[in-house]
């Protein structure tokens, strides 16, 4: 993955922007020795790295507005950054940019239960937000695997998702208004704590953008109350095309389970091996989560083990206690653990149509014995987002670069069926040069000219997303504008 | 102007100099007056693909909105969002098309449980004021790929382009229901009643409140799912909310949607002499406003956070807000008053200003619906 050669006329002033950030922030909150800007050289795409110029740490919207504009008047490029868990590269640094934390501004501004909504700054943590609300039995209910460490921040830019968003939609479903501050200094709000906001959707906008439109320090997220239970129920199948036969059958019969798990027998051996949650040993294994009522989650778990009999399922396993639903989600939720033990891996996330499960799976059987790296699939497949897990050893030459040309290949597949690159990870600059097999020139160049109205110099993570070269002549405009 | 397909609509768009109204089936007039030569969507119609197994349906703009219900019903589904017909209110005829519930992201009391028209949006195929062709989104469920200009694209009125296919999620019929209702509350204690229900783990899927217009005022709570759920959310929340008044329930699904359908599509405002304002704001702050706008007529839907009012001709609703976070817009009204008011909400300085750059990047000519929204 390449990224532009950084601008020589901020390398060259950098003491001069140092001083002036200084001026307007507190002296720990400006970073710039080199040993401590390495802190800041990568998120979870950790084989890219590059120090920036510096890393801020604003502690208010104001003081981000200050940075915004000093940046926006010396043409150097921002780059805001959560907790750095970006899968995609989307908080990556270039040399000549600054790094624009929003970690210190992690406070609860208000909880309302009666209207259902809590205000945070948005450098808190995803899990943190339920942390705050879950004495009254309340929840924040978009849930990434990475809800311990990621913050609210890096979820709205990249519009994440998580295990239970079948039900509940992902983070635009449940985001009702935040502060945003434009490049240029300008602090603004959209929505509120009203159900929609007025005008164009701007907000919806905002979400998924990643950081590319604005720097978002405040949000109102919807609370829900807490179902009053939950349970999965495990089944096991001897192919892929079954399992995705059932999946459809349940969705079709009228069910909306809250997670459809799927894993292949790849994930599933290694899962065994590590955390021995009593997996059957078969092709294809789905769990299957609903909630609601004590009568309501025996209908619908009624009518899903009658759906999946149907289909002649190696293992049914039903949980009728905590401790039992517990060992059920224990292999799910130690996959990534597990898979990060056997070899370093690239995991994808694009989407397909659900139908085309079994299609895609044989297809990236064949592209990984043809690229001679083994892929494991574990995913959300009520909704077809796929998560092929690619692995590789990092320190065999040669190795990362066959594991990134076969995720394009997989990717691609993605798209050819009628599916997308990224279902929640964002673009970042891991899939930002496959955005020519899904979007058009013109779709493109329209995607860009809404950046244009937001940030017209192109300085807001500005390497991002769009392949380079369709991003460049945009791109030297920051760099003539200093 | 009736183009027949996505080529034609383009072609006419780009060699249009003057302003063009774009229209649906017609049935929403929402909106400042445009002035201009009618360009209908109806000529591009017909479901294009539909997955059960996928919650997934495709059609092309003009398609009406009758023909996608009659096919998701056929397989038990539906659009979750329950968009409102505006017929009766607004005195139109025509075929609404799921085109025009997409332009103006209508939705219905079920938005507190399932979201908006924009929430079920996966993909939009559309033509910008330039005659060029772009999509944005696709026919999956989870997707960020690039900017999510689906969500922009709806609910702008056909400002930023015409829209020529939708994709949308929908979602699995509901067994039955039932209606919960407590009777005799003010608005403060009906929003308070509201919340306490919309609070709980019972799933309520629909809150309103009619105040006393002669026969009593009633606070209704609606109960989806299977039969035996229904009933014991029923009885679970009547004891919860038993401290606020007499309750009863209705537990006939068909004259419990009933009550639903005539509350989606504004019921009894249709005589009205007056003009209809649509309020969104936070429940809270609606029960202060709904007690004092001094409205003709008035109900509360979304928990307290949506107000249905009828005003004196000409008032300006707004400013009875008293700066309340929040927008009122003015859905039926006749020209002049709309003229002068302004159908939507002003908007902050910084918002406007983007608003208005987005319109200039994909309207440069300034043809679609000029006005409409500002
Ligand atoms: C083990 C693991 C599991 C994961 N599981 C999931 C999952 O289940 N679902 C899922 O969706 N994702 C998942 N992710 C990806 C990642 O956690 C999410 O993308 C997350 O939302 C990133 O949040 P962050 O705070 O770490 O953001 P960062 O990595 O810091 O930044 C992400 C992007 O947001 C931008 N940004 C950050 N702050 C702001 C701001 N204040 N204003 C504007 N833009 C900003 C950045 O510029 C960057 O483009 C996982 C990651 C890991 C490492």
């Amino acid at each position: 993955m390449e990224m532009p050669a950084p601008n020589a006329a901020v390398l060259s002033k950098k003491a001069k922007i140092v001083a002036r950030l200084q001026a307007v922030l507190p002296p720990s909150a400006v970073i710039h020795e080199e040993a401590e800007t390495r802190a800041y050289e990568c998120d979870a795409l950790s084989a890219y790295r590059c120090p920036p110029l510096a890393a801020v740490l604003p502690s208010s919207t104001e003081e981000v507005s200050a940075v915004l504009k000093i940046c926006h008047e010396e043409g150097v490029p921002v780059v805001p950054r959560g907790s750095g868990t970006s899968l995609a590269g989307g908080a990556l640094p270039t040399a000549d940019s600054v790094i624009l934390g929003v970690a210190r501004l992690n406070d609860v501004i208000e909880t309302d239960y009666e209207n259902r909504v809590i205000k945070v700054q948005t450098g808190r943590t995803n899990l943190s937000v339920t942390g705050a609300v879950e004495e009254e039995d309340f929840f924040y209910a978009p849930d990434p695997s990475s809800q311990l460490a990621c913050a609210i921040a890096g979820n709205i830019a990249m519009n994440s998702g998580g295990a239970h968003c079948l039900k509940y939609g992902v983070t635009t479903n449940n985001l009702l208004g935040v502060t945003l501050v434009m490049m240029d200094g300008t602090i603004t709000e959209l929505g509120g704590a009203h159900l929609d906001a007025g005008g164009l959707d701007l907000l919806g906008l905002i979400c998924g953008s990643e950081g590319q439109l604005g720097v978002v320090t405040e949000a109102t997220l919807r609370i829900l109350r807490k179902p009053e239970g939950a349970r999965p129920v495990l089944m096991g199948f001897d192919s892929a095309e079954i399992a995705g036969a059932c999946v459809s059958d349940i969705i079709k019969a009228g069910v909306l389970p809250v997670a459809i798990e799927y894993m292949d027998k790849k994930v599933i051996d290694v899962v065994e091996n590590y955390a021995q949650a009593g997996y059957p040993t078969c092709e294809a294994l789905l769990i299957v989560e609903v909630e609601g009522a004590p009568a309501e989650i025996d209908e619908q778990l009624g009518l899903i083990t009658q759906i999946a009999r149907k289909h002649n399922p190696v293992e049914l396993r039903e949980s009728t206690s905590s401790e039992e639903a517990a060992k059920i989600w224990l292999g799910r939720k130690s996959a990534f653990g597990a898979m990060g033990q056997l070899n370093d891996y690239m995991c994808l996330d694009g989407t397909i149509p659900v139908s085309s499960l079994p299609y895609v799976l044989r297809r990236i059987g064949e592209l990984s014995a043809e690229h001679g790296l083994e892929v494991g699939n574990v995913f959300h497949a009520g909704d077809g987002n796929m998560h092929p897990l690619i692995l590789f050893d990092a320190n065999k030459p040669g190795d990362l670069e066959t594991c990134e040309a076969l995720g394009a290949d997989i990717l691609r597949l993605c798209v050819e069926v009628g599916g997308c690159l990224t279902g929640e990870h964002g673009v970042g600059i891991e899939k930002r040069d496959l955005m020519n097999d899904q979007f058009a020139p013109d779709d493109l160049e329209n995607q860009m000219a809404v950046k244009d109205v937001f940030d017209p110099t192109w300085l807001l993570n500005p390497a991002k997303v769009f392949p380079l070269a369709v991003s460049e002549r945009r791109r030297a405009l920051a760099i003539a504008a200093e | 102007m009736t183009p027949n397909s996505e080529a034609e609509l383009a072609d006419a768009i780009a060699s249009a100099k003057t302003p063009l109204r774009i229209m649906g089936g017609g049935t929403r007039p929402v909106g400042n007056p445009v002035a201009g030569e009618v360009l209908s969507t109806s000529g591009l119609s017909g479901i294009e693909l539909y997955e059960p197994g996928a919650l997934t349906i495709v059609a092309k703009a003009g398609t009406p909105v009758d023909e996608i219900e009659a096919a998701l019903s056929k397989e038990n589904q539906r659009l979750a969002f329950e968009p409102m017909d505006h017929r009766s209110l607004l005195g139109t005829n025509g075929t609404p098309t799921i085109g025009g519930i997409v332009a103006a992201n209508v939705s219905g009391p079920r938005r507190v449980q399932s979201g908006a028209c924009r929430d079920h949006m996966l993909g939009v195929r559309f033509v910008d004021g330039t005659g060029t062709i772009l999509k944005n989104g696709g026919r999956v469920m989870k997707n960020v790929t690039g900017y999510d200009l689906v969500k922009l694209l709806t609910g702008s009125y056909g400002t930023l382009g015409v829209l020529t296919e939708v994709s949308l999620k929908v979602l699995p019929k509901t067994d039955t229901q039932a209606t919960l209702m407590i009777h005799g509350l003010d608005f403060p204690q009906a929003v308070k009643a509201m919340s306490a229900a919309l609070g709980s783990p019972y799933e309520v899927s629909a809150a309103a409140h009619m105040p006393d217009m002669g026969d009593g005022a009633v606070t209704m709570l609606r109960i989806e799912g299977f039969e035996q759920s229904v009933a014991y959310r029923a009885e679970q929340l009547a004891n919860e909310l038993a401290t606020f008044g007499e309750i009863t329930v209705e537990t006939d699904a068909g004259k419990s949607a009933k009550i639903w359908t005539a509350s989606r599509d504004v019921a009894g405002f249709e005589n009205a002499d007056g003009d209809v304002w649509r309020i969104s704001v936070k429940p809270t702050d609606g029960a202060t406003i709904a007690a004092s706008l001094g409205a003709d007529q008035l109900f509360m839907d979304w928990g307290g956070g949506l107000i249905w009012a009828v005003m004196p001709k000409g008032t300006d609703l707004r400013a009875r807000m008293n700066g309340t976070p929040g927008h009122a817009t003015l859905i039926r009204a006749d020209e002049a008053t709309r003229a002068t008011l302004g159908t939507f909400h002003p908007e902050l300085a910084p918002v406007a200003k983007i608003s208005a750059g987005l319109r200039n990047k994909f309207d440069p000519k300034g043809i679609l619906n000029p006005g409409l929204m500002t």
